[in-house]
């Protein structure tokens, strides 16, 4: 045999979960910055920037769960079952804020507000309840006999609600530095302005959710500060306290793109920092990647499509994007 | 909830919110391939009207598949939330299968979609007419996926059973499983008829007003051309449908059918209608014809079938729910047929575009092919319980563990969110439809050229203050 199955699912469902956070993250930042932004044709422009994209963004959480299913049958019946009121809400945010995007603008004058209204709590609570999934899966799940064993609210706790509320700042971190690159005038110094003070709850986030994970689970805590691994692992919160100062530099600076390319770059330092805490574990905290892999014939038969096809997914998707690149003027894009 | 188990109330959640999600999808699909021939039309002939109805159909499309893509969503992630058993059980062939869809058909819709919608002025002709056209193929991919899928559960074959799980041995025999050819082939088919009745009310109801434009008679007329070829091939592959369905799950032909038992000698009646009766075993108030149901079925006059008392009482299914689900779509049809046969009889006699009558029946057909979709599923479904994998899972055993109040909730917040989020969408949709295709005769409005980066110029985007894109407030 030779091919490790289970460890290339478990890459590619990571890359893709690390595409949809940083992708749908700056969309769902849009609608998370939505109530800092008064002006109907600001509100207009910001949505305009993200709507020819983001059905593609969200595709990469179908992939997700797809992928999740294809390969570690068990962790996707256990995790989903485990999270299924947070999920149920999520999937609530997801349809408010994705129909919202078509609404806004095909409702009559004095439903619009609604929509807008939609679009917002659509947003927050989409992000909210991710952040509170990811909490509870870093916290682990109850399983007994293959199923999931654990309560209907197992999921709330105090670390998963700030994790919930990390989230939120992240994603609104993405969403501003995004707009400065896509802006101009009014609406990019905004975003400008609130960058910085955003960056700053970011860095104290992961601050904390770096004290606190090790804290709370000593077998993490093992893995970050023994000793051959703190050589290794240290220059991750090196990266990190780097990329935030650079940020704030660039987001004073007149640059455009700068920010948000360092944005993804913080997020996907965060990201890594978690999949060190995790790995090898897919259903936290006891149950390995090997021990809920699928059979190999279902890992092996859908392996040759995704290898196969993620590169040319990656290529249209980059040439949509080329399509619509340089600055969205106010009235521009919608149809 | 009114008494009912933590399954029953899963199964009505699963029921209820893949109803919605599939009426989208069947639009999608056929407006979709529908918006391919207007572009292609509009790029070879040259000829505005085609433009504008692409123009036209384009933003309804777009509200359209907002709503079957987030409903979608649901359902991607309900195998997991409220199936669990049946995801680790048979998640290794459903979830490969899924994987694919996502992989060849969502990320193809998706990365075509911006531009078909909103890149008019940014690319050339050929390559938006080019993404167009991929979106419409990942629509048809999708359907071949997730039908794959389902044909599975219908009809198992190429997996083993190892260690209590489903484990796939042969791929082409998953996939190719006996009833997929005709269950995708059916399915694609009710999409495009369901969309064509659509398109051709929406022509109807602007004639019958008087808004007797060359765009309206055009898309009236391309409809209602769809309809009549169409339903008869529909008619067709139903018919070799249920022969297939009668070979792999005869329980559920017998409940489609009302048939209780077989008479010595006497081939099989075909019942009209009736009202099976599942504790007394008989179908009352029957209306039959005799012999009919044993000459359709299996082509002889004596020919028999097997009968649902033949069957234990556990492995039935519910007769008195599917044989009238059944008859609802195989009516519809046979007005659909009749629809068509009469707009070709006008069209001879050149009083297409004005017979009130036919203009009005066009009209309420509208949503006879989503209401024949439903119906059908709900006969196809319905019609494999007791089983989730035909023979080799029962439903009762794939449910995940959560307690009737926890589904009671979330069902409750699903019914409400899914009328107001998608009967509004619906209501915009039909407000769009009411306010028919724009003319834009000429190819030089201010904002359209302006704009235009070495694409087509033409359309303006939309100017906010003026909001052009609102519908008619008349309307309300
Ligand atoms: C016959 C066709 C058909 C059927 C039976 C289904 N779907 Fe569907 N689905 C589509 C045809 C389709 C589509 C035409 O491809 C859609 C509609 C609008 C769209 O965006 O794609 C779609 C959208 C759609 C999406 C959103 C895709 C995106 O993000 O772009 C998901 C996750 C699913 N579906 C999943 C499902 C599941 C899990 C189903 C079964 C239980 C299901 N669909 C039944
Ligand atoms: C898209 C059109 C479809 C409709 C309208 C539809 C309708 C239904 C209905 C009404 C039920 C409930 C049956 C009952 O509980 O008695 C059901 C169950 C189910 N269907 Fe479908 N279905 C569709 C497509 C699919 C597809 C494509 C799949 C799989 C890939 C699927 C898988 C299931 C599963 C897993 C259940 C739950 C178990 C059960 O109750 O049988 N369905 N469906
Ligand atoms: C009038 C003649 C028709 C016949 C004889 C017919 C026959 C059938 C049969 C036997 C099934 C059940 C197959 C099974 O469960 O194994 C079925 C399902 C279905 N029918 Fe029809 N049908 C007809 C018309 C229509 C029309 C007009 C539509 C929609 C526009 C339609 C849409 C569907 C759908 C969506 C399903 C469920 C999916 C499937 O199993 O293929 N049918 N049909």
């Amino acid at each position: 045999m030779g091919i490790d199955l289970p460890l290339l699912w478990a890459i590619i469902i990571a890359f893709g979960l690390m595409m949809y956070v940083i992708m749908d993250g700056f969309d769902l930042g849009i609608g998370i910055l939505f109530p800092f932004v008064r002006d109907r044709e600001d509100r207009d422009t910001m949505v305009n920037s993200v709507a020819p994209v983001w059905d593609g963004n969200e595709t990469w959480l179908v992939l997700g769960g797809a992928a999740l299913m294809a390969a570690f049958p068990i962790a996707y019946a256990v995790v989903l079952s485990a999270l299924y009121l947070p999920l149920m809400l999520m999937l609530a945010g997801l349809i408010w804020r994705g129909v919202a995007f078509e609404f806004r603008f095909k409702a009559d004058e004095s439903h619009k507000p609604f929509w807008d209204k939609a679009f917002i709590w659509g947003s927050y609570m989409a992000t909210v309840s991710q952040g509170v999934a990811l909490g509870a899966f870093i916290n682990g799940f109850a399983v007994e006999g293959g199923a999931y064993a654990g309560g209907v609210f197992d999921w709330l706790t105090p670390f998963s609600l700030f994790t919930g509320v990390g989230l939120v700042v992240a994603y609104a971190l993405l969403g501003a530095t995004w707009l400065v690159m896509k802006t101009e005038g009014g609406l990019q110094r905004r975003m400008r302005q609130l960058g910085k003070p955003v960056t700053l709850v970011v860095l104290a986030t992961i601050v904390a959710v770096s004290i606190w994970t090790p804290l709370a689970h000593p077998d993490i805590a093992g893995r970050w500060f023994a000793l051959p691994n703190l050589y290794y692992l240290a220059p991750v919160p090196v990266c990190v306290a780097l990329v935030g100062w650079l940020l704030i530099r660039t987001l004073s600076a007149d640059t455009h793109a700068a920010p948000f390319a360092l944005s993804l770059a913080l997020l996907f330092l965060g990201y890594s920092g978690l999949a060190i805490s995790l790995w090898p574990n897919i259903i936290p905290p006891s149950m390995s990647i090997w021990q809920a892999a699928a059979p190999p014939q279902s890992m092996g038969f859908a392996l040759v499509g995704a290898l196969f096809i993620i590169p040319f997914i990656l290529a249209y998707t980059a040439w949509s994007y080329y399509v619509f690149r340089g600055k969205v003027k106010a009235g521009e894009g919608y149809h | 909830m009114f008494g009912l188990t933590a399954l029953e109330l899963a199964r009505i959640q699963f029921g209820f919110t893949i109803s919605f999600h599939i009426v989208f999808p069947a639009i999608t699909i056929g407006l979709a391939s529908y918006l391919v021939v207007l572009e292609a039309m509009w790029l070879w002939k040259k000829d505005l009207v085609y433009r504008d109805l692409y123009h036209f159909w384009s933003k309804i499309f777009a509200v359209n598949f907002a709503m079957g893509v987030v409903s979608g969503l649901v359902m991607a992630y309900q195998f997991g939330t409220n199936w669990s058993y049946f995801s680790s059980f048979a998640g290794s062939i459903t979830g490969p299968l899924l994987a694919y869809e996502v992989l060849t058909a969502f990320f193809l819709e998706a990365g075509f979609l911006g531009v078909m919608l909103f890149g008019w002025n940014k690319v050339g002709p050929g390559l938006h007419l080019f993404s167009t056209f991929m979106v419409a193929l990942g629509t048809l991919i999708s359907a071949t996926w997730i039908l794959a899928s389902n044909s599975w559960m219908q009809t198992p074959q190429g997996h083993e059973i190892i260690n209590g799980v489903v484990v796939p041995v042969d791929w082409l025999k998953v996939i190719f499983n006996p009833s997929f050819p005709y269950r995708l082939a059916h399915m694609v088919v009710a999409a495009f008829l369901a969309t064509a009745l659509f398109v051709g009310a929406s022509g109807a109801w602007h004639l019958m007003r008087g808004n007797n434009t060359p765009r309206i008679r055009t898309m009236f007329s391309m409809a209602m051309w769809m309809v009549l070829i169409v339903t008869p091939l529909q008619i067709l592959v139903g018919d070799q449908h249920g022969l297939n369905t009668l070979e792999h799950q005869p329980a559920k032909v017998a409940a489609m059918e009302g048939h209780w038992r077989n008479e010595p000698g006497a081939g099989a009646p075909l019942i009209l209608f009736g009202w099976p009766d599942m504790e007394a075993e008989v179908t009352r108030y029957k209306l039959e014809i005799p012999r009919l149901g044993g000459l359709i079925l299996t082509h002889s006059l004596d020919g028999q079938y097997k009968a649902l008392s033949e069957f234990p009482k556990e492995d039935r299914p519910n007769s008195t729910v599917v044989f009238w689900s059944f008859r609802v779509m195989v009516g519809l049809g046979m007005l659909m047929l009749v629809l068509g046969l009469w707009s070709a009889w006008l069209r001879w006699r050149g009083s297409f575009y004005e017979q009130r009558w036919f203009l009005r029946l066009a009209t309420w057909m509208g949503p006879s092919g989503l209401i024949a979709i439903l119906a059908g599923w709900y006969t196809t479904e319905i019609g494999r319980q007791p089983w989730i994998v035909y023979g080799v899972m029962r439903t009762k055993d794939a449910v995940s563990n959560h307690s009737a109040p926890v589904l009671s909730a979330t069902l409750i917040a699903f019914l409400v969110m899914y009328f107001a989020v998608f009967g509004t969408g619906v209501r915009y949709m039909l407000k769009l439809v009411a306010k028919g295709p724009e003319t834009s005769d000429d190819g030089d409005h201010p904002l359209g050229k302006g704009q235009a980066q070495g694409g087509q110029a033409q359309r303006p985007a939309r100017p906010l203050s003026a909001a052009p894109d609102d519908v008619d407030p008349s309307l309300n």
